[in-house]
C-alpha cells in the first residue's frame, strides 16, 4: 500500500481547505518560479523521465505529447486545454481534485502551459459540476490576486492566463477534439485526425489537451523528482494514481494508490471488500464503463496498471472500477452502459450513430432473453463493425463492454434466451 | 423529433438579458479572443437559461446568436446537442437522477421509485403541482457516492429510498438541504473511516514536519 | 508531388491531395456519400474506408492526406468487410421505399448497396421514423431517408452562404432542418437536391413527375441569365421535365440557380402556339401563317425603309438575330437594337462590353469593385464563386450601389454614382486597394449602364481603369456583368443602330411620334409600347403571351430556347450551343425559320435554307461567333464620353429594391407557377416580416 508520504493528493477528501493558504501548507505553489526556471525543454524532459502517462483514459505518455508542440511560437499562439469533462461512468476523481485540490491543477496549468509555450489555458469542466466550477474559479481568482497567474505569473517571467469554461452536458466533449469544437462554440463533434491538436487545435492553433489529474500531478513530480515518481509502480506504468471504486463494495471510495496495486488488495484495503466477501464477486469493470469487464478469476490476480490490464483484454482507462457482485444482472448492467453510449453518441459518423442504437436495442432484448442464440454472434459482429470504423473512440467504447460481456458471460446470455423460450412455449 | 416537438408550445415574444447579466456577458466574452465570440455560446445559453426559470425560449436562442455573431441554426444546434439546455419549462426543483450502471448497481431504481411514489412522476415529467420535474440522466461523475441526483445545481449523494423521501419532503417545504452526501460522508472517502491520509501529511521540505490529526 | 502506392499501382498526386483522390488517380473507385469535391471534408459517412499500411484500423480516405510512400489497399477483405459494415448501418434505419422514392434509379445509396449491401437485413429492431421538414417551395423532404452526410448543411453554409441549414439533436436523433423550418432562402437552394445522395431532399416541383429512367437527356446551355451555365435538360415525350447542372469549372462549376432549374414549368404555360392577327375590333385573333405574312407584307409596303425598326429581346438566339438583322439591312433600315433595356454598350469595341477577366478569373482576383451590380440576383452562380474566393483567399469586395446581402462582406461606398468623380479626382480606399491588387476587377452591372448618365459613368470608369492599371499584360480587369442571355451575341452581331439608326428609346418614341411605322419585335417583352401611334404596326415574334404579344398587331409564334438549336454568347463572349430538347407547340416554329419564311413572303429572301447555311453565313460575317467555348477578352478602347453625373441613386437591375424579382426576369420565368411560389415564399413573406 502506498505510504501517505508518497501521496500527491493529500487533501483529496477535503478535510482541509481548498483555499490558497491551505494549498500552500500542502506544498502547492512552493517556489514554482524555480520549476519554470528549468526551461521549456527540461520540464518536458523531466515529465518524460517520470514515465507519467495520461490519466484521462488513453494512457499516452504525457511528456511525449507535450513534445509534439512546435518548438517555437510563430504566427499562431499555443494553447493548453485541460479536460475536466469527467464523464466516463465509474469515474469521479477529477471532481475531487477540482473541489479539494484546485491549486494543484492551477499550478500544473502554469507549468504545463509554460512547457508547451502557451500563454493561455482553458479548463473545460463538465457543465453539471456547477459547484466544482465555482470552487475552481475561486482558486483561479485567488491565484490571479496572488500574482500566480497573469503577467509574470508567480514571478517566473512567464505570462499565463487561465480561463474556466463550462460545458453543458455531453460525454463526447471528453474526447479532446470534440472538447475543442465545443470550446469554439460548436456541437461537440470530434474532428478528423490528422491534424492532431498539437498541429491545429483550438482556433486552429497548436494545442495540447490533458486530463485534470495528469496536469495536477506535474508540480509534485517536478518538486520531488522524476525518479521519485518513476520509482512507484513498475516500468511503463509508473507513479501513483487516483482510483475510483464504485458498485458492490462495502465502502465505495476514491483513493490514491500506487500503479500496479493488485485489484483485490485495492478493493479489500480501501473499499472494505466486495459486498458479501470476495467470493461473492462476479466481475469488475476496471477502468470506466468503456473497458471490457473481467470476471472474478481474473480479478483474483490482476494488477491495476495499463499493461497488466491490457494483457487481460481490458484497460486501465480512467481507473474507474465498477464492482459487481453475484446478485448483479450482468446483462442488464451492460445494457445500461449500451444505453449510455447510444445517448452520448454525437451522431456524426454512421457506425456509431446507427450502431450504438442497434447494439442497445439488441442488448435490451438479451436482458429479457427475447432473441435467437445466433443473435449473440450478430451482436458481436455488430460491435466489430463499429469498432475501429468511427471518427473517434466512442464507437470502440460502445463496442468493448459488449465484447467483454460475450467473452466472459456468453453462457449466461444463452441461459437467459433458453429461459425466455421455455416460458414462451409454456404459455 | 421535429423542432416543434422539442420546444415549448408557449414561446414568449421577447427575451432580453438583464442589466446584471449584460455585465456578466462582458466578462464571459473577455475570456476568448475578440474574433472568437462563438466560444461564448455555451456560457451565454446557460446565463439565459438561469435568467429564464431554467429553460430556454427561442427568443433567447436568437438573442445569444446575435451576441455571439452566429447563425440562429448554429445556436439551435448547440442548444439541442447539449443535454443541460431545457427547451421546455421545468419545475422549480429539477431533479436529474443518474441511472447509469454505477448508480444503478447501488439502487438508483429505488431513488426513481421513491420519486414516482411521492410525486407521481417518471422521467421527463413534471409533478401536478408544477414544483418538481424528473429526468433520468447519464453519469454525473459522482460514482463512488452512488446513487445520486442533481437538483438544480446541487448533487445529493449516497441516497436510498428513505433518504430520497426525506429529500423530497424537505424540498416540498422549500427547505433546501445542503448539497453532498445525505449521510454526511466527507467527500469520497471510504466509510466509516479513511484508509489513508488519516493524519495531515506534511509535504517534503515543509518547515513544520509533524503530523496533525484531522479536525 | 507526392508518390504513393494504391493496390500496387504507384501514383503521383499534388501536395494536399487526399488518399481518396490518389485512389481515383490510380483508377480505383472509392464509394462515398459525404465526400464532395466542392465542399469541406466531413469524413462522417465512413464509406470510403481503405486499408493503410501500418495502421491497424482502416482509414477514411477522403480525410486522410496523401503522404509520400504510403501504401494503400482498396481491395482487401478488410476493406470490403468494413464497407459492408458501414453500408449495413446506413440501411438499418433507411426505409425500403425505393419504389416510391424520386431518387430511385439515381440514388447513390441504392447504387452502393448493389456493391456492398447484404441480401437480407439482420436488423430486427423497430426502424427510426423522422418527421419531414418544411424547407420552402423547391425542396421536398422525406427525412426518414436521411443518412446524415451533411452535404446539404455544408453547401448552404459554405457555397450558398446562407447558414440556415443545420443538424439539431445528437446521436441517432440528429435531424437536418432549417431554423424553425423556415424556407431555405438562397437562389441556389435547388443544388442541395442534387447533392443529397439519397431521397431525403428531392425536388418539390418535380415530385412524382417521372422516373429517372424514363427521361431523355440533352446537354444544353442555360438562358435564364447571361452566364450560360452548362445544363442537362431531361425530357419525356415532348415535355421538359427538369434541368440539372452539368459540371463546367470555367462557368458554373456544378451549380445552377433556382431559376435555371425551376422556371421550366413556364415553358408549358402562356405559350403562343399559333399566329395571331389584330382584327378590326382591336382584338388579337387566331390566324394562319399566310394571313399574318400577308398583313406584314402590306404594312411593310406602306412604310419607307427608314420608318421600319427592329428590337431584339433577351432570350434570342444569335441565328434569329442575325437573320432579322440581315432582313433589316435588305429592307434598308438602320434602326435596330438588341438592348431593350436602353443600355449604351456596344459601340466602343468588344472590350467595352465583355466580362474580360473571365468568370474563372474571379479565382485569381484579389480586389473586386462592383458598380451597380448585384451578382447575387443577376448571376447567382457567379456570386457563389466570389464567395468561395472570399472564403479561400479573402478577396476584398467594394460596392457602389444599393445595399444587398451578397453572402460575403462588402465595403459599402453608398449609392451616389457621383462618387466616381471623387474617386477619379481624389482617390480613396477602393482606388488604393485596386492599385495594390495584382489582379483587380471592376464589375459594372446593367443598372449602371441604363442610366441617363451612363456614358459619363463609363468615362469615369475608363479613367479609373487607367489610374489603377486595370488592364495589364496578362490581365484585363474590366468586366460587364450582363443579365440577358442574348445580349453579348447581339452586340457581337452588331444588332445595333446603323448609320443614322435609332436606339431602343428612339425607336419607341419614333413609334409614338409617327416617324417609325413598323416595328419588328423579336422577343422583347420589357419595352413599353403603350403610347405608340394607332397607325403604327408592331410585329411580335416570341414564345410567350407576355407583354410583347399583348402590344402587337401581328403575333408570330416562336420556339422557346429549349425547342430550338441556338447559339448564345455569355457575358464573357463565350460562344455556346444550346440544343433542341422538344418541339415547339402547335404552329410555333424555330425563330430563324420564321424570319426566313417571312423574308421570302415579302420578296426579300435571305440566302440560306437551313440552320447550317445560316450559321455558315453568320460566322463568315462575324468570325468571332465561330469560336466556340472560349471566353473572349478585348482591348479596352475609349470608354464612354464626358458627361455630367446625375444625383439619381445607383440601383440594381434585379433584386434589392430594383422592382424586378430574381424569380421573374423573362417571359418564361414570369409564366412559371414555381417561380410565383418562390416570390411568395421568399419576397412577399420577407417584406411582411420586415414590416412587422
Amino acid at each position: 500500500m502506498l505510504n501517505d508520504k508518497d501521496r500527491i493528493f493529500t487533501n483529496i477528501y477535503g478535510w482541509q481547505g481548498a483555499d490558497l493558504a491551505s494549498a500552500k501548507s500542502r506544498g502547492d505553489w512552493d517556489n514554482t518560479k524555480a520549476l519554470i526556471k528549468l526551461g521549456h525543454e527540461e520540464v518536458i524532459e523531466r515529465v518524460k523521465a517520470s514515465g507519467l502517462r495520461g490519466r484521462g483514459g488513453a494512457g499516452f505518455p504525457t511528456g511525449l505529447k507535450w513534445s509534439f508542440m512546435p518548438k517555437e511560437v510563430k504566427d499562431r499562439p499555443h494553447y493548453l486545454v485541460v479536460n475536466a469533462d469527467e464523464s466516463e461512468p465509474g469515474t469521479c476523481k477529477d471532481r475531487d481534485i477540482i473541489r479539494h485540490e484546485p491549486h494543484k491543477l492551477v499550478e500544473g496549468c502554469l507549468i504545463a502551459g509554460f512547457a508547451m509555450r502557451a500563454h493561455a489555458g482553458y479548463i473545460y469542466i463538465r457543465g453539471e459540476f456547477v459547484n466544482e466550477a465555482k470552487a475552481l474559479q475561486r482558486a483561479i481568482d485567488e491565484a490571479y490576486e496572488a500574482g500566480l497567474l497573469g503577467k509574470n505569473a508567480a514571478k517566473s517571467g512567464w505570462d499565463f492566463d487561465l480561463y474556466l469554461h463550462r460545458g453543458a452536458g455531453a460525454y463526447i466533449c471528453g474526447e479532446e477534439t470534440a472538447l475543442i469544437e465545443s470550446l469554439e462554440g460548436k456541437k461537440g463533434q470530434p474532428r478528423l485526425k490528422p491534424p492532431i491538436p498539437a498541429g491545429a487545435g483550438l482556433y486552429g492553433c497548436p494545442t495540447t489537451v490533458n486530463n485534470v489529474e495528469t496536469i495536477a500531478v506535474v508540480p509534485t513530480i517536478l518538486r520531488r523528482g522524476a525518479d521519485w515518481f518513476s520509482g512507484l509502480g513498475r516500468e511503463g506504468n509508473t507513479g501513483s494514481k487516483l482510483f475510483c471504486i464504485s458498485g458492490h463494495v462495502n465502502n465505495p471510495c476514491n483513493v490514491e494508490e500506487e500503479m500496479g496495486i493488485p485489484l483485490k488488495e485495492l478493493i479489500e484495503k480501501h473499499a472494505g471488500g466486495v459486498r458479501g466477501g470476495w467470493d461473492n464477486l462476479l466481475a469488475v469493470i476496471p477502468g470506466g464503463s468503456s473497458t471490457p469487464m473481467i470476471p472474478k478469476d481474473i480479478c483474483d490476480t490482476v494488477l491495476m496498471d495499463f499493461d497488466s490490464l491490457k494483457a487481460v483484454q481490458t484497460g486501465l482507462g480512467t481507473a474507474g472500477i465498477i464492482v459487481m457482485d453475484k446478485s448483479t444482472d450482468i446483462i442488464k448492467a451492460i445494457a445500461r452502459i449500451s444505453y449510455f453510449y447510444k445517448h452520448e453518441s454525437c451522431g456524426q459518423c454512421t457506425p456509431c450513430r446507427e450502431g450504438t442504437g442497434w447494439m442497445y436495442r439488441m442488448m435490451e432484448r438479451l436482458v429479457k432473453g427475447d432473441a435467437d442464440i445466433s443473435e449473440i454472434d450478430t451482436l458481436h459482429d455488430v460491435t466489430k463493425q463499429v469498432e475501429g470504423h468511427t471518427i473517434c473512440a466512442l464507437g470502440d467504447a460502445a463496442a468493448w463492454p459488449i465484447q467483454g460481456l460475450i467473452r466472459h458471460f456468453r453462457p449466461e446470455i444463452e441461459k437467459r434466451i433458453s429461459a425466455w423460450r421455455a416460458a414462451a412455449v409454456a404459455e | 423529433m421535429s423542432i416543434s416537438r422539442r420546444i415549448a408550445d408557449n414561446q414568449p415574444d421577447h427575451f432580453a438579458f438583464s442589466a446584471e447579466n449584460k455585465k456578466k456577458i462582458k466578462t464571459i466574452l473577455a475570456k476568448y479572443p475578440k474574433e472568437r465570440k462563438n466560444s461564448a455560446v455555451l456560457p451565454l445559453l446557460d446565463l439565459a437559461q438561469r435568467q429564464h426559470d431554467n429553460w430556454l425560449p427561442m427568443k433567447a436562442i436568437e438573442a445569444v446568436a446575435e451576441i455571439c455573431d452566429m447563425a440562429e441554426i448554429r445556436v439551435l444546434e448547440v442548444a439541442t446537442f447539449y443535454t443541460m439546455f431545457n427547451l421546455k419549462p421545468v419545475g422549480k426543483y429539477f431533479i436529474q437522477a443518474c441511472g447509469t450502471t454505477p448508480c444503478w448497481l447501488r439502487g438508483s431504481d429505488d431513488v426513481m421509485r421513491c420519486i414516482k411514489d411521492k410525486l407521481g412522476i417518471s422521467s421527463g415529467e413534471t409533478s401536478a403541482c408544477g414544483k418538481f420535474s424528473l429526468l433520468e440522466v447519464e453519469c454525473l461523475g459522482a460514482c463512488v457516492n452512488a446513487p445520486m441526483v442533481q437538483i438544480n445545481d446541487d448533487y445529493y449523494e449516497d441516497l436510498d429510498y428513505m433518504a430520497t423521501s426525506e429529500l423530497i419532503d424537505r424540498l416540498t417545504a422549500d427547505d433546501v438541504p445542503p448539497a453532498g452526501s445525505v449521510r454526511g460522508r466527507q467527500g469520497s472517502q471510504p466509510e466509516p473511516a479513511p484508509t489513508s491520509l488519516t493524519k495531515i501529511v506534511p509535504f517534503p521540505g515543509a518547515k513544520k514536519d509533524k503530523g496533525d490529526d484531522h479536525a | 508531388m507526392i508518390t504513393l502506392t494504391i493496390d500496387g499501382i504507384e501514383v503521383e498526386v499534388e501536395e494536399g491531395a487526399s488518399v481518396l483522390q490518389a485512389c481515383e488517380a490510380a483508377g480505383k473507385e472509392v464509394p462515398r456519400f459525404c465526400y464532395h469535391e466542392r465542399l469541406s471534408i466531413a469524413g462522417n459517412c465512413r464509406m470510403c474506408l481503405v486499408e493503410m499500411e501500418r495502421s491497424p484500423k482502416p482509414v477514411a480516405s477522403c480525410a486522410m492526406p496523401a503522404g509520400n510512400g504510403m501504401v494503400i489497399k482498396t481491395d482487401t477483405p478488410m476493406v470490403k468487410k468494413a464497407r459492408e459494415g458501414v453500408m449495413e448501418f446506413m440501411l438499418i434505419n433507411h426505409p425500403l421505399d425505393c419504389p416510391i422514392c424520386d431518387q430511385g434509379g439515381e440514388c447513390d445509396l441504392q447504387d452502393q448497396a448493389m456493391g456492398y449491401g447484404a441480401a437480407e437485413s439482420r436488423y430486427q429492431e423497430p426502424k427510426r421514423a423522422v418527421e419531414n421538414k418544411e424547407m420552402g417551395p423547391l425542396i421536398s423532404t422525406i427525412m426518414t431517408r436521411c443518412i446524415h452526410c451533411t452535404r446539404c448543411v455544408r453547401f448552404a453554409t459554405e457555397v450558398a452562404g446562407v447558414p440556415q441549414l443545420g443538424a439539431i439533436g445528437r446521436g441517432e436523433s440528429m435531424e437536418i432542418t432549417t431554423y424553425l423550418e423556415k424556407a431555405l432562402a438562397s437562389e441556389l437552394s435547388g443544388n442541395v437536391v442534387d447533392l443529397c445522395p439519397v431521397g431525403a431532399l428531392t425536388s418539390r416541383p418535380y415530385a412524382f413527375q417521372a422516373r429517372s429512367w424514363e427521361l431523355s437527356h440533352t446537354s444544353s446551355i442555360d438562358v435564364m441569365d447571361a452566364l450560360g451555365s452548362h445544363i442537362r435538360v431531361d425530357s419525356r415525350g415532348n415535355q421538359v421535365m427538369r434541368v440539372l447542372p452539368r459540371n463546367n469549372d470555367d462557368i458554373n462549376e456544378e451549380w445552377i440557380s433556382d431559376k435555371t432549374r425551376h422556371a421550366i414549368d413556364g415553358l408549358r404555360t402562356q405559350r403562343l402556339d399559333r399566329p395571331y392577327l389584330r382584327n378590326a375590333k382591336g382584338r388579337l385573333e387566331e390566324a394562319s401563317w399566310d394571313e399574318v405574312f400577308t398583313a406584314i407584307k402590306k404594312a411593310l409596303g406602306k412604310a419607307k425603309p427608314e420608318e421600319i425598326a427592329a428590337i431584339a429581346g433577351d432570350l434570342c438566339d444569335a441565328e434569329s438575330m442575325f437573320a432579322l438583322s440581315q432582313l433589316m439591312d435588305n429592307l434598308g433600315s438602320p434602326h435596330k437594337d438588341c438592348r431593350q433595356d436602353g443600355s449604351v454598350l456596344g459601340q466602343q469595341g468588344e472590350g467595352s462590353y465583355l466580362f474580360n477577366s473571365s468568370i474563372a478569373g474571379i479565382d485569381e482576383t484579389d480586389v473586386i469593385f462592383l458598380i451597380g451590380a448585384n451578382p447575387r440576383h443577376e448571376a447567382a452562380v457567379l456570386n457563389a464563386r466570389i464567395r468561395q474566393n472570399y472564403i479561400n483567399r479573402d478577396v476584398k469586395v467594394f460596392r457602389l450601389g444599393a445595399e444587398v446581402d451578397l453572402t460575403y462582406p462588402v465595403t459599402e461606398l453608398g449609392d451616389d454614382a457621383r462618387l466616381l468623380e471623387t474617386l477619379v479626382q481624389k482617390g480613396g480606399p477602393v482606388v488604393t486597394a485596386l492599385k495594390r491588387a495584382k489582379r483587380p476587377m471592376i464589375i459594372v452591372g446593367q443598372a449602371a449602364l441604363r442610366r441617363k448618365d451612363s456614358m459619363g459613368l463609363l468615362d469615369l470608369v475608363g479613367q479609373l481603369a487607367k489610374q489603377v492599371d486595370l488592364v495589364k499584360k496578362d490581365w484585363n480587369g474590366f468586366n460587364v456583368l450582363h443579365t440577358a442571355a442574348a445580349r453579348v451575341a447581339g452586340l457581337m452581331l452588331g444588332f445595333l443602330p446603323g448609320k443614322g439608326g435609332k436606339s431602343t428609346t428612339d425607336i419607341i418614341s419614333g413609334l409614338e411620334k409617327g416617324n417609325i411605322k413598323v416595328l419588328y419585335n423579336l422577343g422583347a417583352d420589357d419595352i413599353d409600347l403603350s403610347h405608340r401611334e394607332n397607325k403604327s404596326f408592331v410585329i411580335y415574334q416570341g414564345s410567350h403571351g407576355d407583354r410583347g404579344a399583348a402590344q402587337a398587331d401581328v403575333v408570330l409564334p416562336g420556339a422557346a430556347w429549349s425547342e430550338k438549336d441556338g447559339i448564345y454568347a455569355n457575358t464573357e463572349g463565350r460562344v455556346q450551343y444550346a440544343q433542341r430538347v422538344t418541339f415547339p407547340p402547335g404552329d410555333a416554329r424555330e425563330d430563324w425559320a420564321i424570319i426566313r419564311a417571312l423574308s421570302a413572303a415579302i420578296g426579300q429572301t435571305l440566302g440560306y435554307d437551313d440552320l447550317s447555311g445560316l450559321r455558315q453565313a453568320m460566322m463568315a460575317a462575324i468570325p468571332a461567333l465561330g469560336v466556340t467555348d472560349q471566353p473572349q477578352s478585348a482591348k479596352l478602347g475609349k470608354l464612354g464620353r464626358r458627361q455630367a453625373m446625375s444625383a439619381s441613386p445607383m440601383r440594381h437591375a434585379i433584386g434589392a429594391g430594383s422592382g424586378v424579382s430574381f424569380y421573374m426576369t423573362c417571359p418564361i420565368s414570369r409564366a412559371s407557377v414555381t417561380m410565383a411560389e418562390c416570390v411568395k415564399a421568399f419576397e412577399i413573406n420577407d417584406k411582411a416580416e420586415a414590416a412587422e
